[in-house]
Order: structure tokens, then C-alpha cells, then sequence
């Protein structure tokens, strides 16, 4: 993995490389406790950077889970990526959770990893029932979490605000029957097969690119005169 | 088809001593094409693996006259679908099909490509039979080599019995325009009714 430096040379990023040279050698945890570890490192810092924005802290088999207000998540994403001290220089996922419970808010995850301090948090922030399905997204701090954001989007309708191209990523573009991964859609999905066959074998095969996808826009003059017309008229798979 | 003694010189006039085979051109034909079959695989799971597994050397798939796998559906004569279909691969695995030149056929590999297999939910598609047309259904999950060999096998039964004055083998079945649908919408939700412990699935609980 690399960083691009401020004379735009890259240098390699070296995990551990922050703890200083004394530091112990990185072994995997063994005969974790439950609940009783202590929190993340970057906890106390982050306590006192957000104060009561952090509403909860949990240490789960060693892993520390912050519970961040969604108002403030994006300012403490930015923060535990920009911040010396802390550094969390890779986003491994994106997800949200929803739960059976009706009382119970749904829960974006973000899952963060410190190369340099050999770190890992879980950021998350609960979306109460009732409230609009909104986060702030984090691809202005991560580029990676562009198909990450896509993939939860597609999956649970969360918008991801800010994301530059928020559209489906597994479903095709035209999908209309909902989200698949809420807990409302019926495993076998809304429509009948024939319903659901009728309206997949509509889609074309050919134009599954949108013009934005190509960001390889230079070469869009090379692409066959066909493609180009259908590319300039915004067509996409489907109906 | 079979060695003739040497026709009688009084009925056939021949120009040189080389031996003659008298056979029906059906039978010739038929002999040709089983065992030249071009299987195109379309790998898309687990059954994937397996297929690799007949083709490599300990089943050898090369024994049974399919030496040579085509990876362009326009030089293939046998698609072999192993693996789940998602509704998203379903105009792209038609569309496979049609590229590929007659005569051909296909074989359905594996639970998953089959029936749906296990996977009775809102992304995949319950059989590629409702897709393309499929001559042989190779059971299993996934199917052990001998099982698609066997599979393989009963295809070079079907095409040496094929006749070729019997056109409606090689008649292009045409979709519904408006379903884009090959059986009636009925009858595919017939067939893909749940069962099993999916009945239950389908409730949402909310």
C-alpha cells in the first residue's frame, strides 16, 4: 500500500511503522474476554475530540465499536483519518445492519483500519425508525468507499449523501422491487418469476456502461459509432 | 453402419480395389457429430470446478471426442451451464445462445442451473430451462465427474438417434415479443412455485 506525499512521490506505508521501533511484534489476540477488554486507543482521543457526540462505546471480543451521532459521523471519519495520532488510513467496509425489532434504528457500519498503529475501530450511527435514510458519505475521505456506499444503497436504500455516482451496484439499474436486504422484502422478492424473468431478459446485455461509468473518457471517441449514439442518448440496460 | 464385403463387380462398377463402406447418411452424420461435440462451458459456480475436474486428465473429457472447449459461444456446439443463473446473467446467457450456430444443444449442470437449487430467492433464476432450451439435466450438487460424463454421455445417445429429416430439431424456437418469454408467464410460475421450507421464507415477519 502507498501515500502519495506531498512532492507526489509515493511512499510505501509500513504496517506498525508508527508504533516506533520498540514496539512488540503483532500477534493475533488469543483467549479474548467477551466484554471486559479495554477500549481502542483511539477512543479516549476521540471522546474528547466529539465529547457527546460519541454516544456509546462497546468492546466486543476485543473489536471496539463507537456509536457516533450522524450528524457528526463524517467530521470523525475525517478526523481519525487526518488526525496524526490516529491515522486510519484504510476503509475495509461499508454495511448497515437492520434488525427484526420495530423499535429498534437501523445502523450504517463503517470499518476503519489503522495500518500505521495496527488499529481497527468500528464506526457506526444509528438511523432512527421514521427518520429519512441519509448519511454522509465518506468517499471525499476514501476513494474506496465509492462501490462500498453503491453496494449498501443498492442492498438497504440508504442514501449516501454526498457520493458522486449513487447508483445500484448488484441489482441491475431498472430493479424496482425494492431493497433486498431490508427486512421487509420478501425473500423471493415482490414480483411472480415470470414477472421477475419477463422484466431481467428486457435488459440489453450490450449497454451495461453509462457514459459517467467510462471515466475513460478519452476513449469514448474510440468506442464503435454505435455504442457512442447509444452511450450520448443515456441509454442503460433495461427496459 | 458396417464393412461390406466387396460389392460384385457385375452391379457396381469400380474404378480401383479400395474397400467400401455403405452406411445411412443419418447414422454417418450422427457418428461425426457426437463425437466431435465443442462444449462451450459457462462456468458461473462451484459446478465449474467439477467441469474442470472432467476435463482435466484423470476423467478426460478429450476421450469422449471433446479434445478441443470453445470459449467463443460461435465455434461451440454443446453449452454447458454450470452453476447458479442470476436474474442479472439471464439476457446475457440467452444471448450466449444465440450466438452459437446450429446444430447445438445444451446441458443443464447441477441443482443450481437445473432448478434453482437452493438458492429459491429474489436473484436467481429457477432453472435455466426457462431461459434456453436444455436437452440433458445433470443432477447433483455439484455433480461428481462420472455424473456429467454420464451426462455427456446420454447427449451422444441423443444426437446418434437424431434424424435430420425430422426439421423441428433444428427449428429455432422464437420468444414471446412482449414477454421475451419462451413458455407461458403460467406455466414458469407454476414451475417455480416454492417448496420445501421456502414457503416459510417467503413470509417477511414484519
Amino acid at each position: 500500500m502507498n501515500e502519495v506525499t506531498n512532492d507526489g512521490s509515493f511512499a510505501p506505508v509500513v504496517a506498525g511503522s508508527a508504533l516506533g521501533a520498540g514496539a512488540p511484534a503483532s500477534v493475533t489476540p488469543k483467549n479474548l474476554a467477551h466484554r471486559s477488554n479495554e477500549p481502542n486507543e483511539s477512543v479516549a482521543a476521540l471522546r474528547q475530540q466529539f465529547g457527546a457526540a460519541v454516544r456509546r462505546v462497546d468492546v466486543v471480543w476485543g473489536e471496539t465499536t463507537v456509536v457516533i451521532d450522524p450528524a457528526r459521523v463524517h467530521d470523525a471519519i475525517q478526523w481519525l483519518h487526518d488526525d496524526p495520532s490516529q491515522r486510519y488510513d484504510y476503509l475495509s467496509d461499508v454495511t448497515a445492519v437492520e434488525f427484526r425489532d420495530l423499535e429498534q434504528p437501523l445502523e450504517v457500519v463503517w470499518h476503519l483500519r489503522s495500518l500505521p498503529f495496527r488499529r481497527f475501530i468500528r464506526v457506526k450511527s444509528l438511523i432512527e425508525r421514521g427518520a429519512p435514510l441519509e448519511v454522509p458519505s465518506v468517499w471525499d475521505i476514501y476513494k474506496g468507499a465509492d462501490w462500498l456506499e453503491r453496494e449498501c444503497y443498492d442492498m438497504f436504500g440508504i442514501k449516501f449523501v454526498g457520493h458522486p455516482d449513487l447508483r445500484r451496484l448488484l441489482m441491475w439499474e431498472q430493479y424496482s422491487e425494492g431493497f433486498p436486504l431490508r427486512k421487509d422484502f420478501p425473500l423471493r422478492g415482490r414480483f411472480s418469476r415470470s414477472e421477475q424473468l419477463r422484466q431481467a431478459l428486457a435488459a440489453n446485455p450490450e449497454a451495461r456502461y453509462s457514459k459517467d461509468e467510462l471515466t475513460i473518457a478519452d476513449a469514448f471517441e474510440d468506442l464503435p459509432a454505435d455504442m457512442r449514439r447509444r452511450l450520448s442518448t443515456g441509454e442503460r440496460t433495461g427496459e | 453402419m458396417g464393412l461390406s464385403p466387396r460389392p460384385d463387380p457385375r452391379l457396381v462398377e469400380t474404378t480401383s480395389n479400395e474397400p467400401w463402406i455403405t452406411t445411412k447418411l443419418d447414422a454417418f452424420v450422427n457418428w461425426g457429430r457426437k463425437n466431435s461435440l465443442w462444449p462451450m462451458p459457462f462456468g458461473t459456480a462451484c459446478c465449474a470446478i467439477e467441469f474442470m475436474a472432467t476435463a482435466a486428465s484423470k476423467y478426460d473429457l478429450a476421450r469422449f471426442g471433446m479434445e478441443r472447449q470453445a470459449f467463443s459461444p460461435r465455434q461451440a456446439d454443446l453449452l454447458i451451464c454450470a452453476g447458479r443463473v442470476p436474474f442479472k446473467l439471464a439476457p446475457v446467457l440467452r444471448r450466449i445462445w444465440q450466438q452459437m450456430p446450429q446444430p447445438k444443444w445444451c446441458i443443464s449442470m447441477g441443482a443450481c442451473a437445473s432448478t434453482g437449487g437452493m438458492f429459491d430467492n429474489y436473484a436467481v433464476v429457477q432453472g435455466i430451462d426457462s431461459i434456453i432450451p436444455v436437452d440433458v439435466y445433470v443432477p447433483g450438487c455439484p455433480p461428481r465427474p462420472e455424473g456429467l460424463l454420464y451426462g455427456i454421455m446420454m447427449l451422444q445417445k441423443k444426437v446418434a438417434n437424431e434424424r435430420s429429416s425430422d426439421k423441428s430439431l433444428r427449428n429455432e424456437m422464437e420468444p414471446d415479443p412482449e414477454t421475451q418469454l419462451y413458455i407461458p408467464p403460467s406455466v414458469i410460475d407454476e414451475v417455480s412455485e416454492p417448496f420445501g421450507n421456502s414457503i416459510h421464507q417467503t413470509r417477511s415477519g414484519l
